[in-house]
């Protein structure tokens, strides 16, 4: 059914059509929307059966969902930035044990400074998890990804965060398609776990492994995120059948096939990269785009054959390895290993920094000139970046950073946009 | 089968002793039908007191919910001495998650049950001292606030053993530990406030609260049956002396048990809704020096270097105790 409605709200609703069992709630911006409709709804009797529990942290969220699972119970959180790093340990633990938990992760800046808008850092620290990670370009896709995400976890037996930018998707209102419930029935079966806890059939879980097994246990989880490349893109093609539109899948191109310079991003930005790439398409530059939506499993031979026809590419990301560089950058140049291809990072939107149509404009110019240095951090103030640089040679006691580039740049409280 | 006549010689001692006993009220260890939770063959101490409390706390758990039981435990001794891969001691569904989230995992799986309408099918979680009153004491005290229905059994022997005997919240004063040495001018661990968990339990509200020693089986049993007959979160502090970190001999753990309530440094009882409901009274009072000098842990206040002081300031906590929770009979105390 066609409606106008929050990006959270749509995702909640279509959490609920997956028919989860257990879902366990703890506040933080931007995901809260998601499980206060989750609440109502359990509340409500809309959504039964179902336990909703309020914990008192991410860590405790995380537990929950893994006590369920393990007893064979359909199990979703939802969290963003701190809260995710929060529950960090207790989110490798659900991979390790193979538990097929499905987690909305609302993608926050991780502080300090505390900042509560949208960049992709929190998600992109538990890149080595072994949870699946799977970008949401727009609140439709959201909408999708979570019931194909609910599929894939339980054939896999592995756990799966649904990324989607915090605010910019999580609070749009825009019109989103949401499935009826006998097309999600059609789509995604009941649980059956590969392992539960039942007294009828006791195992242990959890036990302790040394060397003797414990890098066959990791492997496995490898082997999972393998088996998820060859899946991913079948799962996205019966929901096109199913459903009648196209969402999820390994990447998706867009005026690519024949472009010299491709960009290349995961997540919301992409519209805006598309718009302007559309504008320089008019005026005759051969551009393209290559979007991610799978990070983990990184589709590795897929990026290759997306851009072995182009002559250079630009990822543009909303993270920082700080010491190094980019973060998906890394993973993308892995993929064009020995084939010579050009390639430039775009760090950009760190902590909600706009990204403009006019500022995308003028770096695609620079990297279709081959222009740029390897790392570009798109839109940073360099007096305020100097300026603090000359006060720390100048100053022992020079305090604290974000207070003094606040007090340079004369902002009182942090203003968006 | 030959008829054995019944002998009366364990009058007056503290063992088990059925043979005085009606059927109806033998202990679930001394039955045929007991269920064997954590079995022979895992690799805890000799003398551990965490095996015999979690040996007889899981089966008294088992009896009573008709063999309906599932089990997750915290990180430690417990779950490394029970599940060395590729082998296991558990005779029940159990499942180790993390350190600090036993009480949070136990709430997911009884919330699977509940969904899943298996309302016969109840919930324990288990952990050190270490995993309970420090830190998993986050998600111990969401469970007892949302009243979750699960049964959370602490196995208290006051330090880290299983990284090597460091201090937790629930180490004593003066105690020497990895990380609490006994050295300076007031050796051992600090002098704290304590951090007593049964009590913070109580402060809850939670239904049912109780502690235990290992010296006391059947006051163990009945206890844990007791809660298994109750809905809502659970707690049982059980006292169990660990040799190796205590420093005492293997075959003097349930004497190190019995000396701990004995001396009202452990006073054992239990609570509904945060009220006291009954005490174990102290039936052979002794000091806190008689229960302390066996331990090497305590050797440092004792001997050449005694430090007499602290030995008074510790008496004071269990003469304290013994006021608080009325651990003796009236005459006695005067």
């Amino acid at each position: 059914m066609l409606k106008q409605t929050e990006g959270s709200k749509a995702v909640a609703e279509s959490i609920a059509l997956c028919r989860p069992e257990v879902i366990c709630a703890y506040p933080i911006s931007p995901q809260t929307h998601i499980v206060e409709a989750l609440g109502e709804m359990v509340k409500s009797g809309d959504l039964t059966p179902c336990e909703f529990i309020n914990v008192e942290s991410e860590f405790a969220a995380m537990s929950v969902a893994i006590g369920a699972s393990a007893a064979g119970a359909r199990a979703y959180t939802a969290t963003a930035s701190q809260g995710l790093l929060f529950m960090a340990e207790a989110v490798y633990n659900a991979a390790g044990l193979g538990l097929p938990i499905v987690m909305t992760v609302a993608n926050r800046a991780i502080g300090a400074p505390i900042n509560i808008w949208n960049d992709h850092s929190d998600s992109l620290s538990q890149r080595d998890s072994g949870w699946m990670q799977l970008f949401a370009e727009t609140n439709q896709e959201a909408v999708d990804l979570h019931i194909q995400a609910f599929r894939l976890a339980e054939e896999l037996s592995m756990p799966i965060m649904v990324c989607m930018d915090g605010f910019i998707l999580t609070h749009a209102f825009e019109r989103v398609d949401i499935p009826s419930q006998e097309q999600v029935d059609a789509y995604l079966p009941p649980f059956e776990p590969r392992q539960v806890l039942d007294p009828a059939d006791p195992v242990s879980i959890g036990a302790m492994v040394g060397p003797e097994a414990f890098m066959e246990v990791r492997y496995l989880a490898h082997a999972k995120q393998m088996q998820a490349i060859e899946r991913i893109p079948q799962l996205a093609a019966e929901f096109k059948q199913q459903f009648g539109r196209d969402s999820g899948g390994l990447i998706r191109t867009y005026r690519a096939d024949d472009a010299d310079t491709i960009i290349i991003a995961m997540g919301s930005v992409l519209g805006t990269i598309k718009d302007t790439v559309d504008e320089m398409r008019d005026a005759g530059h051969k551009i393209g785009v290559l979007g991610i939506i799978s990070y983990r499993p990184f589709p590795l031979a897929q990026v290759r054959a997306a851009l072995i026809q182009c002559k250079r590419f630009l990822v543009l990301e909303k993270s920082l390895a700080v010491g190094m560089g980019g973060i998906v950058a890394t993973d993308v140049r892995m993929a064009v290993t020995g084939t010579g291809l050009k390639g430039f990072t775009a760090i950009a939107g760190l902590g909600g920094r706009p990204i403009t149509k006019a500022s995308l404009h003028k770096l695609f110019l620079q990297a279709e000139q081959e222009a740029l240095p390897p790392v570009t951090f798109l839109d940073l103030d360099w007096d305020a970046v100097n300026k603090q640089l000359e006060r720390e040679r100048k100053t022992r006691r020079s305090g604290p950073i974000a207070e003094n580039i606040l007090h340079d740049k004369g902002i009182v409280s942090a203003k968006f946009g | 089968m030959s008829f054995q006549p019944v002998k009366f010689y364990q009058t007056g001692t503290y063992t088990v002793g059925n043979r005085l006993l009606t059927p109806e009220e033998h202990s679930v260890q001394s039955g045929q039908s007991r269920n064997n939770s954590i079995n022979s063959g895992h690799r805890a101490c000799q003398g551990c007191g965490e095996a015999l409390g979690a040996r007889y706390a899981i089966d008294a758990a088992m009896a009573e919910s008709h063999g309906q039981l599932i089990a997750a435990n915290a990180t430690g001794c417990l779950e490394v001495f029970s599940t060395p891969y590729p082998e296991s001691s558990w005779q029940v569904p159990w499942i180790h998650s993390l350190f600090g989230n036993a009480p949070a995992v136990a709430t997911g799986i009884a919330a699977a049950m509940k969904v899943k309408g298996k309302h016969d099918v109840r919930v324990v979680a288990q952990g050190g001292d270490g995993g309970t009153t420090d830190i998993g004491f986050g998600c111990l005290s969401g469970m007892f606030e949302r009243n979750d229905d699960v049964l959370y059994i602490c196995y208290d022997n006051q330090a880290y053993m299983n990284t090597g005997v460091q201090r937790s919240s629930a180490t004593p004063p003066a105690a020497r530990t990895a990380t609490t040495m006994p050295v300076g001018a007031e050796p051992g661990n600090a002098f704290g406030q304590g951090k007593n968990l049964p009590e913070i339990a109580m402060a809850h509200g939670i239904p049912y609260v109780a502690t235990a020693t290992v010296a006391d089986l059947r006051d163990l049993e009945y206890k844990v049956r007791k809660a298994m007959n109750i809905r809502g979160a659970r707690y049982i502090h059980l006292f169990v002396p660990c040799p190796l970190g205590w420093g005492t001999a293997s075959h003097d753990t349930i004497r190190m048990a019995r000396y701990a309530k004995e001396s009202g440094l452990f006073p054992v009882f239990e609570a509904e809704h945060g009220e006291v409901t009954g005490v174990l009274k102290i039936r052979h009072k002794i000091s806190v020096e008689e229960y302390m000098q066996p331990q090497k842990r305590f050797a440092h206040l004792f001997g050449k270097h005694a430090h007499p002081e602290t030995v008074a300031r510790i008496q004071a906590i269990a003469d304290r105790n013994i006021r608080k929770y009325g651990l003796l009979d009236q005459e006695e105390v005067a």
